[in-house]
């Protein structure tokens, strides 16, 4: 079922899955996926439409993966079935739906993405929008739309929320000094705040304008249509963050 | 060994010979009765009681004329409701979530019928009926189920999260067995408020095998207090029958150590004399699981069709010998308390009350974007609120 169900086994995850191997000082691993659908699908309310992954991406010795694509879906749950560690799978009810084009590659039966890694899903050069999951396929239309503004966005598919690909992050950031991240789950101490922390540690100096967010309101997910519209991110919210993340010039020119 | 498929159908089908109605002895003259008439009589309850740990209620229960005419108008209004709900689900004016009752309201009819509104009642998703027995109204339930103002959470909680506080009804909860340690938290509460009331807590055969619900009865046991467990044994938890999920599916005997009664569902009246009896020895003895004998019709939820997994002559079969509504209305006709085309005209009226109140939800607004803020907090302290640009949507929560 849902990630929302998962709560009811929530200590299991945490206590007997994640920290096992820590405390037995490597006797008892536990190779385990833990999959399924996480966020919000459409007008389930409040209890069946939470974003785990900040809380999941919190805990040492859980591996948290999030695929966009369909290439992602078969490659990171490959790449989950034959890690060693415990891995929590976060899929999108959404997503279950669409369909993506596929290489020969990828149809290979032995395709398998490291874990790990970011994908640069769409290479630019005015600003960096980190995503995962179904907000990836939003940044990147938000990105269709700045384009014909002329803003030229890199759209960065996350992929990996533990571990996460600080280099990857950094080195786009490094290249376009601007950031928006773009989130599903609430906001405080959510993905962003982590992404927005490592690139203020890392790549101060190349920031040219402060960090935006885009994610979930701080809200339990309302069922009328027009509130659920409010506590979602849009695509127009992240074209709104990215414009003001673009709007100061770069410093020292 | 597992019992067999077509043993399990036929149990569920089981015909309840109409004649056992026959059998009460009865002082008052039983015809030509009055709709209004409140003067008790009594009546046989077709299918024995089956007690565990404890003597079962007797088979005979008394009622009234004007009770039977409630309980008649009630259901048909709650079986009405779910049947239009189907309907605006297809339409797509409710979305997501949508777990229909319709087969099973003798029991919340039944519940009602012992209760006060001073005792509580808790539930999971299947809960649009439950909360109609509790008092609300018609437009309320679609409103909600619409995502309109008027609903009875303001359209913030949808099908699954209806309440009526005021009314003794907690809920209207989505995740499976989560409303059984609740109902126990009100039943200890009562106790320690030293109210003369108890709390009915309802699930179904999917969440009677749940670890919360034993760990929360132990403690209800070992305090004694007075929380009733009614598991609403529809047969089937989403897809999976009842003798695939559970090694011991006779429910009133889970409770192990805690008393239990095995109730027909589909019988209003055994409902009642069942909830009287288990409200008494929770208030002077503790614990008590009943289990309602009972079915939906629907799936699942809209999502299902609900015959993969159940053959459509099963379900037809219990429409035909056990509907609830049905039942009543052999009981009014043989008691002459009412004409069968007075009873159209009752259905006549409700269907009309039904669809007077779609329409009503219809024009009833989507909530206010404020709204969204509302009700994070009862206190927030001015802490600041974010929509999903956080610079673009925010608030005080005071």
């Amino acid at each position: 079922m849902t990630f929302n169900f998962a709560m009811q086994a929530i200590d299991h995850i945490i206590n007997s899955a994640a920290k096992t191997n820590y405390m037995s000082a490597g006797q008892i691993s536990v190779p385990i996926v833990f999959r399924g659908p996480n966020g919000a699908a459409a007008g389930v309310a409040a209890q069946h439409s939470q974003c785990f992954a900040a809380w999941y991406g919190s805990c040492p010795g859980l591996k948290v993966l999030s695929p966009y694509s369909a290439e992602d879906a078969r490659g990171l749950l490959k790449a989950a079935i034959r890690d060693p560690d415990p891995v929590v799978f976060l899929e999108n009810e959404i997503l279950y739906g669409e369909a993506f084009p596929v290489s020969a590659e990828v149809l290979d039966p032995s395709f398998v993405l490291p874990i790990g890694k970011a994908k640069i899903e769409r290479e630019g050069t005015d600003v960096t929008v980190t995503a995962f999951s179904k907000m990836v396929g939003y940044a990147l239309k938000a990105a269709e739309i700045l384009e014909k503004e002329g803003i030229n966005v890199e759209v960065i598919n996350l992929r990996s929320i533990r571990p996460l690909d600080r280099a990857t992050i950094n080195q786009s950031v490094r290249k376009t000094n601007r950031l928006v991240t773009v989130e599903e789950g609430w906001p405080q101490h959510g993905i962003g705040a982590e992404i927005c922390t490592s690139v203020v540690e890392e790549s101060f100096d190349y920031l040219d304008a402060p960090v935006e967010r885009i994610t979930g309101a701080d809200v339990p997910m309302p069922y009328a249509a027009n509130l659920e519209r409010m506590a979602v991110p849009q695509i127009e919210d992240i074209v709104r963050a990215v414009k003001r993340a673009c709007s100061r010039s770069a410093r020292g020119k | 060994m597992a019992p067999s498929i077509s043993t399990f159908r036929r149990a569920i089908c089981t015909r309840v010979n109409a004649s056992r109605f026959l059998a009460s002895p009865s002082p008052f003259r039983n015809f030509s009765s009055s709709t209004e008439d409140s003067t008790p009589f009594t009546v046989d309850i077709a299918v024995p009681f089956k007690g565990h740990k404890i003597e079962p209620p007797p088979q005979v229960v008394e009622t009234s004329a004007k009770e039977l005419m409630t309980f008649f108008k009630d259901m048909s209004r709650m079986r009405r409701m779910e049947i239009a709900s189907d309907q605006l689900y297809k339409s797509k004016l409710i979305r997501g979530f949508c777990h229909l009752y319709d087969g099973q309201e003798a029991v919340c009819i039944g519940m009602e019928a012992a209760l006060t509104r001073e005792d509580n009642i808790i539930t999971a998703y299947r809960d649009h009926c439950t909360y109609l027995g509790r008092g609300g109204t018609l437009p309320e339930v679609f409103s909600e189920l619409m995502g309109r103002k008027d609903g009875c959470t303001l359209g913030k909680g949808g099908s699954m999260h209806f309440y009526k506080k005021e009314n003794g009804f907690y809920g209207g909860h989505g995740i499976v067995g989560a409303q059984i340690p609740l109902g126990v938290g009100l039943a200890f509460a009562q106790k320690y408020e030293k109210m003369k009331a108890a709390t009915f807590l309802l699930y179904g055969d999917g969440a009677a095998n749940q670890g919360q619900l034993f760990e929360a009865l132990n403690m209800a046991a070992l305090w004694d207090l007075p929380a009733v467990y009614v598991c609403e044994n529809n047969h089937y938890g989403m897809g999976t029958a009842e003798w695939r999920a559970a090694k011991c599916p006779e429910y009133y005997k889970r409770g192990d150590y805690v008393p239990g009664l095995k109730v027909d569902g589909m019988d209003a009246l055994a409902v009642k004399q069942a909830v009287r009896f288990a409200k008494e020895h929770a208030l002077s003895k503790g614990p008590i699981m009943l289990e309602m004998d009972t079915y939906r019709y629907h799936g699942h939820s809209m999502s299902d069709p609900g015959s993969t997994y159940r053959t459509r002559d099963e379900i037809s079969g219990v429409r035909q010998e056990r509907d609830p509504i049905e039942r009543i209305r052999k009981l009014i006709l043989f008691k002459e308390i009412a004409t069968v085309s007075d009873l159209k005209n009752i259905e006549k009226e409700v269907k009309k009350e039904v669809e007077d109140a779609v329409a009503k939800a219809k024009e009833s607004s989507p909530p206010d974007a404020s709204e969204l803020f509302s009700n994070v907090y009862v206190k927030g302290y001015g802490s600041q609120v974010f929509g999903c640009d956080r610079k673009h949507s925010t608030a005080t929560l005071s």
